[in-house]
């Protein structure tokens, strides 16, 4: 199937002379969730603002829906919606007003109906008549969703989305998502809480210092950059590994009563009966023992580290 | 053409308007008021009459003329600069708005404003001072077109403008003395030489000279020259925006 967004060859040199994006070529699946991950500075922003038409890219292309995002920006920006890492609200505005405006905005007549479901999904509903200057962190964040919302967008971009949100809010937002997914939204989300990219995303994309490392299913990125460890806790300390067991990828860990095995998930054979085997023949007991995956969090470390 | 965009700007300044009433309407009309009173009652009533009009009506023109070119200014300034100031404009950047689409909201509810704000005051001035209107429609043109022209320049500010004081600076500093100098309050025939040909460099001259004589059919420049100055102003801010739009002077990294 045809990419909803492809991305080519993207560069962004800002006046200042910082490279922000270099030689980007991404493309994103029609109604997937895409986590962009990346340390702070890494040009996700900025990747998204070009898209969105916020930022003007120094050089590639980038098509939204078969739409190009300079020639055609109308077709392109009437399918997205964003929804900014800033808490930029308007200040004097009413909820309502401010829904409004962003639907009339983005070229749609007026839909109360409409207006009142998505309030109301966000639990907004009583804060339609309140400014929003009087409204706290939390509400201000559903309202930036909200008017995202409000046009019917194709893409949802969310920009950490959930920086400085409450549990519930964060919930009820990753509830939304899996809705709007079901109903057939792109969503593409920036995040520094890389378990939540874990549990939302299909894909996940890694960023770092302007360039794409890479991108994987999240299954297929956790297979393959996975490691498994083994972990078995000694009945007697060992000084050092005995030379015996020198094939094994080994460590010894606190202070000799543990030792770590690590294995890759992805080979057939992991070795762990003949290890088993071998220490049973050279009277290493174990108390206990249990194995443990590595988390996205420690791959995406691993690699942005690899990078630098 | 995305007119619901349009729309939504241009109801969305407009609701500002409404909202801050007082600031926006009352003020102005107050402080025209007070010259009516001073220089139109008070002190006009022992001035002579110029070029056979009674001082009183003879200072509506500029007067209005001043207000309208101060709120043209701030409103339509104040208006594009304080979603750049808050971050929202970002929503207007993402939307499918084309930069015509922007101004016309943005520039058109500044507009709007300042010909409801010069009507207001053309009723208040009926309170202090009798005038008559000569060349009604010719009084509408000019005030449409000027509440225009420097609706356009304001956005211009607007857009210009990285803090607050630079908002406030041409306003103050090079629009208000252009008026007073202009000949709001005194024909320029009645400047000593080389001051009477110094003042025709101000561009103001022109508009307030052009406005009078809609009102009194007297004018101190030749009314084509009028018609031709603000026009020509017109396509200068034009032009301008034109190109900060293109560039993304400002708005755009």
């Amino acid at each position: 199937m045809e990419p909803i967004i492809s991305i080519k060859d993207l560069n962004k040199k800002y006046d200042s002379g910082l490279k922000a994006l270099n030689n980007v070529n991404l493309d994103i699946h029609r109604g997937e969730i895409l986590a962009l991950l990346g340390p702070n500075g890494a040009g996700k922003t900025t990747l998204i603002s070009i898209i969105c038409g916020i930022v003007t890219p120094s050089g590639g292309t980038v098509s939204v829906d078969g739409h190009d995002i300079l020639t055609d920006f109308r077709g392109a920006r009437a399918k997205i919606g964003l929804v900014p890492q800033e808490l930029s609200t308007a200040t004097f505005e009413s909820v309502w007003d401010t829904m409004n405006f962003s639907r009339g905005l983005f070229g749609k007549p007026t839909n109360h109906a409409l207006i009142e479901k998505i309030l109301r999904d966000l639990s907004l509903w009583d804060k339609r008549d309140k400014r929003i200057m009087t409204l706290s962190g939390g509400m201000k964040r559903r309202v930036l969703i909200a008017k995202a919302l409000s046009h019917e967008p194709k893409i949802l971009f969310l920009d950490e989305p959930t920086a400085g949100v409450d549990v519930e809010l964060r919930r009820d937002m990753w509830k939304m998502v899996q809705e709007l997914r079901a109903s057939g939204v792109t969503i593409i989300l920036t995040t520094h809480y890389i378990e939540e990219a874990e549990e939302m995303a299909d894909r996940i994309g890694v960023i770092n210092k302007g360039e794409i490392i890479m991108v994987e299913d999240k299954d297929v990125l956790m297979d393959k950059l996975g490691k498994k460890q083994l972990s078995l806790t000694l009945q007697n300390p060992l000084d050092d590994l005995p030379a015996e067991l020198s094939e094994y990828s080994l460590d010894l860990s606190n202070e000799g009563n543990m030792l770590i095995y690590t294995f890759d998930t992805q080979k057939e054979h992991t070795g762990i009966s003949e290890l088993l085997r071998q220490l049973d023949k050279l009277g290493i007991d174990f108390k206990d023992l249990h194995s443990s995956e590595s988390s996205l969090e420690e791959i995406f470390v691993n690699l942005v580290r690899d990078e630098s | 053409m995305n007119l619901y965009g349009v729309r939504a700007i241009y109801l969305f300044e407009m609701a500002r308007t409404w909202r801050t009433l007082l600031q926006s309407l009352a003020s102005p009309i107050l402080s025209t008021s007070l010259y009516f009173v001073v220089f139109g009652a008070a002190i006009g009533s022992r001035m002579g009459e110029i070029n056979g009009i009674s001082y009183g009506a003879f200072i509506i023109p500029g007067l209005l003329m001043l207000s309208l070119l101060n709120e043209s200014i701030s409103n339509a300034s104040f208006g594009i600069y304080f979603p750049k100031f808050s971050g929202t404009i970002y929503e207007i950047l993402s939307a499918p708005v084309s930069s015509i689409e922007i101004v016309i909201g943005f520039v058109g509810a500044a507009a709007t404003k300042s010909i409801l704000l010069g009507l207001l005051i053309l009723l208040t001035a009926n309170l202090f001072v009798d005038y008559e209107i000569v060349h009604p429609l010719w009084m509408i043109f000019f005030l449409v077109l000027t509440a225009v022209t420097f609706s356009l320049f304001g956005f211009i500010i607007g857009l210009w403008a990285d803090d607050f004081q630079k908002l406030q600076i041409i306003p103050m500093m090079v629009v208000m003395p252009l008026t007073f100098l202009g000949g709001a309050f005194y024909s320029i025939d009645m400047l000593p030489e080389p001051w009477q040909t110094v003042t025709l460099f101000n561009p103001v001259v022109y508009l307030i000279s052009g406005f009078r004589w809609s009102f009194y059919g007297v004018a101190d420049v030749n009314i084509i020259a009028s018609i031709g100055m603000i026009f020509a102003f017109m396509f200068l801010c034009l032009t301008t925006i034109w190109w900060i739009f293109k560039t993304g002077y400002r708005l755009k990294n």
